[in-house]
C-alpha cells in the first residue's frame, strides 16, 4: 500500500522515524524506502571512522547535515592505546568540504582533529551550526578561534574533556559582533580565558541556555556573567574562590542576589576551585537542580557537601567523588527519590581509598532510589549480598558499571567471587545495555551474562573469567552485543575463532592482555574478510611471520566496509587479506556496519 | 583450563626476567601478564586470588579517563596543600635553590627557611622593617610580574608565586620600591630585571 504513495508522503512519515536504528530498519524493508530514506536522512551516526569512508556516506546520503564520528576505541580513555593510533577526523572534513554537503552539526569522540580540520570546517559550511568534541586531542586554540570568527551562525560549542594546547590567542575575542546565536558555550576544559571578551560575549547572546566556565573565570567575573545571562539553564561554574570572608565581600551579596534571578538553571557543575563558605551563595538553585556535576569539585566534602545534597531533592543525575563517602550516600538515598543516574569517581584513584565508598552506600543508594538506571561505582569493595540486594531494590538497570579499585578482589566477606552478585543484577535487570564487571569472577558470571543479558550491547571485562568458554557464554548468548573489550583475562584462539561471523555483528572486539596469538589473529583476519583485524604491537614485541604461537598483547577488531585503513602506524598490523574484493559488498551492510 | 605448553611456573609471581628453572619463554610480556595468569589458574571455589606489586600497576587501572585523572587529582584544591616547590635565587649565590610553599605556614615561617638555606640572616627582618634590611624578598607572579614579598594574604602568595628572588638592596635602587612600613605602597609592579 505504501509503494503507492508519492515519495513526499512517504518522507513526511519518515520524518516521525528519528532514531538511528530505526531509520536504518525503515532503508532496508526495499528499494523504494531505501531510496526515499536516504534522500531524507539528515542526521548520521557512524560509531567507527573506520568501518565506512567520508566518500561512501557522501553518496548514500546526499542531504546529511549532522554526523556524529567515532575514532579511538574506548580504552584509549585508559592509555591503553598509543598515541598516533588513528582517527582522523581530517580526510572527512576534507572529503564533506569538497561535496556539497551542507553539513550543520559535527560530534566528534575520541578523534584526532587538528587546527587545520577546524579552519578547513569553519570556511566550508555557511550554515554550520553545533560542534561538539568529546575526548579529542591534537587542535590548538587557534582552530578554536577558526570557529569563532567565521562561523557566523554557530549556535553550540561545547568542548568537553579535550586536550587543547592554548596559545596566546584571544581566540573568544574572535567570535564577531554579529555573533548573537549562541545557545551553548562550554571551554571548561581550557585554562586560560579573556574574561572581557567572554562578558561582551554572554552579553550580546540573549539565547545562551548552557554555559561552561573554567577556572580562569573567578566569583567576580560569574556574578556579572549571571547578571547578563539569568535566563541560562546549565551552568558550569569556573573557580569558586574569595579570598576574603564572603560576610565582609560585595561581590559575594551581589552574587547571591544575581543568582536569585536565575530561576531557569537545572544543571550545575564545575567548582574546580572552591571556597566552601561561599556555597550558601548556589543554595537556592540547589532546590530545582536535575543534574549536579560536582565530580571536579575536590574542594566540596564533608559537612559543606552534605549541606549542598540536603537541598537537591529533584535530583535525577549526580556526579559525584568518593569522597562523599557511604555517609553521604545515605544522604543522597534519602533526599533524591527521584535520582535516576548516579557516578562516583575515585577522588584519588592511586591513594590508600580511606575516605572511599563500598557496598554500603550503593545498597543505601539501591534501597532510597528505585528509579536508579544507570550506575557508575568505582568503589573500595563489593560483596555478593549487596549486589544481590541493589538487583532487588533496582530492577531497571539499563547501564551498570562496577569498578573494584583492586582488580580481581573477592568478596571481602565471604572470600567468593562475585559472579552471584553480577548474575543477580542481570537476571533482574532485563533492559541492560551496558555491563561493566570487576571483582573476583570466575565463568559462572560469564554463564549468567549470556543467559540473561538479552540486551546488552556492550561489555567490558577486565582481569576475570577462567576458560575460554567464559568468553564463549558471552558471544553465543548475547544476541545484541555490538561492543565487547576484554583485558587481562585468560582467552585465546578457542575463543576467538570459535564463532567469527559474530564480529561482523558487532561493531568492536578489544582484547589485551589476553592469551590470543598472532597465529589465531591471522586465522581470523584471513577468513573474515570484512573485519579488520588490528594487532597493536608496542616495543616491537612479535616480530611479524615469526613464531604464530606469540601471544598477542592488543588486539583490535572491527568490522568494515573500507579495509585497510591507510592511515595505520608502523605499530599497528592490519593482517593480510586474502579474499577482499572491493565493489562486491552491499548497501544493505551499511545498517549493520555503521550501528 | 587450557594453558597449552606452558607449565605451572607461568603463575609464579616474578618481577624480572624469568629465572633458570623457569620454562624458556619468548613472552616479554610475562610482568604483565603474571596477573592475568593469577587470576585465570584457580578452579572454581579456589581462592588462590593473591595480592601482588604487579596487580597495582597494572596500566589504566583503575579505569579512570585520562583528562579526569591529570585534571582533578593533581589539581590543588584551594584550602588543601600539595607541594609546591618553587626556586628560589639570592643575589650573589652562585646556584639557586628550591622551597616548598606548602610546608610553610606564613612569611616569617618562610623567611627562617630561607635564611637557614643561604645561610644568611635579615630576610625576616626584610619583611618587617623593608627599609633598613639589606635585602628585599620579590617574587614572580603568576602574570610575570615581579612583586614584593609580603603585600597580600599568604594564601594568596603561594597561590600566585612561581618563583623567588632575594634581591639585594642596592639592586633595588632606582626602581622605585617603598617599603611597607614608608608613606606610599611600593610600587609593585616594577620588573626587578
Amino acid at each position: 500500500m505504501m509503494n503507492y504513495f508519492p515519495d513526499e508522503v512517504l518522507e513526511h512519515v519518515f520524518d516521525f522515524v528519528t532514531s538511528h536504528r530505526d531509520r536504518n530498519a525503515v532503508s532496508l524493508v526495499c528499494k523504494l524506502w531505501y531510496r526515499v530514506e536516504r534522500f531524507s536522512r539528515q542526521r548520521v551516526f557512524i560509531g567507527n571512522c573506520y568501518a565506512i569512508s567520508p566518500e561512501r556516506l557522501i553518496a548514500r546520503f546526499p542531504g546529511v547535515k549532522a554526523l556524529t564520528l567515532k575514532g579511538k576505541p574506548h580504552f584509549a580513555d585508559f592509555n591503553l592505546v598509543p598515541q598516533d593510533w588513528g582517527g582522523y577526523v581530517q580526510p572527512w572534513i576534507e572529503a564533506l568540504a569538497r561535496s556539497r554537503i551542507g553539513l550543520e552539526e559535527l560530534r566528534l569522540k575520541r578523534m584526532v582533529v587538528s587546527d587545520e580540520s577546524l579552519d578547513v570546517l569553519s570556511r566550508s559550511f555557511t550554515n554550520f551550526k553545533s560542534l561538539v568534541l568529546v575526548s579529542c586531542e591534537g587542535f590548538t586554540t587557534d582552530g578554536l578561534a577558526a570557529i569563532a570568527a567565521n562561523c557566523w551562525f554557530l549556535r553550540e560549542l561545547d568542548l568537553q574533556e579535550n586536550e587543547i594546547e592554548e596559545k596566546k590567542n584571544d581566540w573568544l575575542g574572535c567570535f564577531p559582533d554579529s555573533c548573537t546565536s549562541l545557545v551553548s558555550l562550554n571551554f571548561a576544559c581550557l585554562k586560560e580565558v579573556n574574561l572581557a571578551a567572554l562578558e561582551r560575549l554572554v552579553a550580546r547572546n540573549p539565547n545562551l541556555k548552557s554555559l561552561k566556565l573554567n577556572g580562569a573565570v573567578t566569583l567576580e567575573a560569574l556574578q556579572r556573567i549571571l547578571m547578563r545571562a539569568p535566563q541560562l539553564v546549565d551552568l558550569g561554574t569556573g573557580s569558586f574562590v574569595l579570598d576574603r570572608d564572603p560576610n565582609d565581600s560585595e561581590t559575594y551579596k551581589k552574587l547571591r542576589a544575581t543568582i536569585l534571578q536565575c530561576r531557569s538553571i537545572r544543571n550545575l557543575s564545575g567548582f574546580l576551585k572552591v571556597t566552601p563558605r561561599c556555597l550558601p551563595a548556589i543554595y537556592p538553585i540547589c532546590l530545582n537542580l536535575t543534574y549536579l556535576n560536582l565530580s571536579y569539585a575536590a574542594g566540596i566534602h564533608g559537612s559543606e557537601l552534605i549541606k549542598l545534597i540536603r537541598l537537591c531533592g529533584k535530583l535525577q543525575r549526580l556526579w559525584i567523588l568518593d569522597c562523599i563517602e557511604d555517609k553521604g550516600l545515605e544522604v543522597v538515598a534519602s533526599t533524591c527519590k527521584d535520582l535516576q543516574e548516579l557516578r562516583v569517581f575515585p577522588s584519588d584513584p592511586f591513594g590508600a581509598g580511606h575516605t572511599a565508598v563500598t557496598e554500603t552506600g550503593l545498597v543505601a543508594i539501591s534501597s532510597g532510589c528505585p528509579k536508579l538506571n544507570s550506575l557508575l561505582y568505582l568503589c573500595q569493595q563489593m560483596t555478593n549480598a549487596a549486589l544481590i540486594a541493589v538487583a532487588k531494590n533496582c530492577p531497571n538497570f539499563i547501564r551498570f558499571r562496577l569498578c573494584i579499585r583492586d582488580p580481581a578482589k573477592p568478596d571481602p566477606v565471604t572470600m567468593q567471587p562475585l559472579d552471584e552478585g553480577f548474575g543477580a543484577i542481570v537476571q533482574s535487570s532485563k533492559r541492560l545495555r551496558r555491563l561493566s564487571l570487576s571483582g573476583l569472577l570466575t565463568d559462572r558470571v560469564l554463564l549468567y551474562i549470556g543467559k540473561y543479558a538479552e540486551q546488552l550491547e556492550m561489555l567490558s571485562i577486565a582481569f576475570a573469567g577462567e576458560s575460554d568458554k567464559g568468553m564463549l557464554y558471552v558471544l553465543n548468548g548475547c544476541k545484541k552485543l555490538r561492543k565487547l573489550e576484554i583485558r587481562d583475562s585468560p582467552f585465546g584462539d578457542m575463543a576467538l575463532l570459535r564463532d567469527v561471523g559474530k564480529y561482523e555483528t558487532m561493531r568492536s572486539l578489544w582484547m589485551s592482555s589476553c592469551d590470543v596469538t598472532l597465529g589465531g589473529c591471522k586465522t581470523l583476519a584471513k577468513k573474515m574478510p570484512r573485519l579488520n583485524v588490528e594487532i597493536i604491537n608496542e616495543n616491537d614485541q612479535i616480530k611479524f611471520a615469526h613464531e604464530d604461537s606469540q601471544k598477542v598483547e592488543k588486539m583490535y577488531l572491527y568490522r568494515t566496509l573500507v579495509w585497510p585503513r591507510d592511515d595505520a602506524p608502523e605499530f599497528v598490523w592490519t593482517l593480510e587479506k586474502l579474499l577482499f574484493t572491493p565493489g562486491v559488498l552491499l548497501e544493505d551492510q551499511w545498517s549493520s556496519l555503521t550501528n | 583450563m587450557e594453558k597449552e605448553g606452558l607449565g605451572l611456573e607461568i603463575t609464579e609471581l616474578r618481577l624480572g626476567l624469568p629465572g633458570g628453572s623457569a620454562p624458556i619463554l619468548v613472552d616479554k610480556n610475562e610482568k604483565k601478564r603474571v596477573f592475568s595468569d593469577i587470576s585465570g589458574d584457580h578452579d572454581n571455589s579456589s581462592t588462590d586470588w593473591k595480592l601482588t606489586q604487579t596487580k597495582n600497576q597494572a596500566v589504566g587501572w583503575p579505569p579512570v579517563c585520562s583528562y579526569r585523572r591529570k585534571n582533578s587529582f593533581h589539581e590543588k584544591d584551594h584550602l588543601e596543600t600539595s607541594k609546591m616547590y618553587v626556586k628560589v635565587s639570592m643575589d650573589g649565590a652562585p646556584f639557586l635553590r628550591k622551597v616548598d610553599l606548602s610546608m610553610h605556614k606564613g612569611y616569617s615561617d618562610l623567611a627562617l627557611a630561607l635564611e637557614k638555606l643561604f645561610d644568611c640572616f635579615g630576610i625576616g627582618e626584610s619583611l618587617k622593617d623593608a627599609e633598613n634590611s639589606e635585602q628585599v624578598p620579590i617574587y614572580e607572579d603568576k602574570d610575570g610580574d615581579w612583586m614584593l614579598v609580603g603585600d597580600v594574604p599568604w594564601e594568596m602568595f603561594i597561590e600566585s608565586c612561581k618563583r623567588l628572588r632575594i634581591m639585594k638592596r642596592s639592586e633595588a635602587k632606582g626602581f622605585g620600591l617603598q617599603p611597607k612600613g614608608s608613606d606610599h605602597r611600593g610600587n609593585s609592579k616594577d620588573v626587578a630585571k
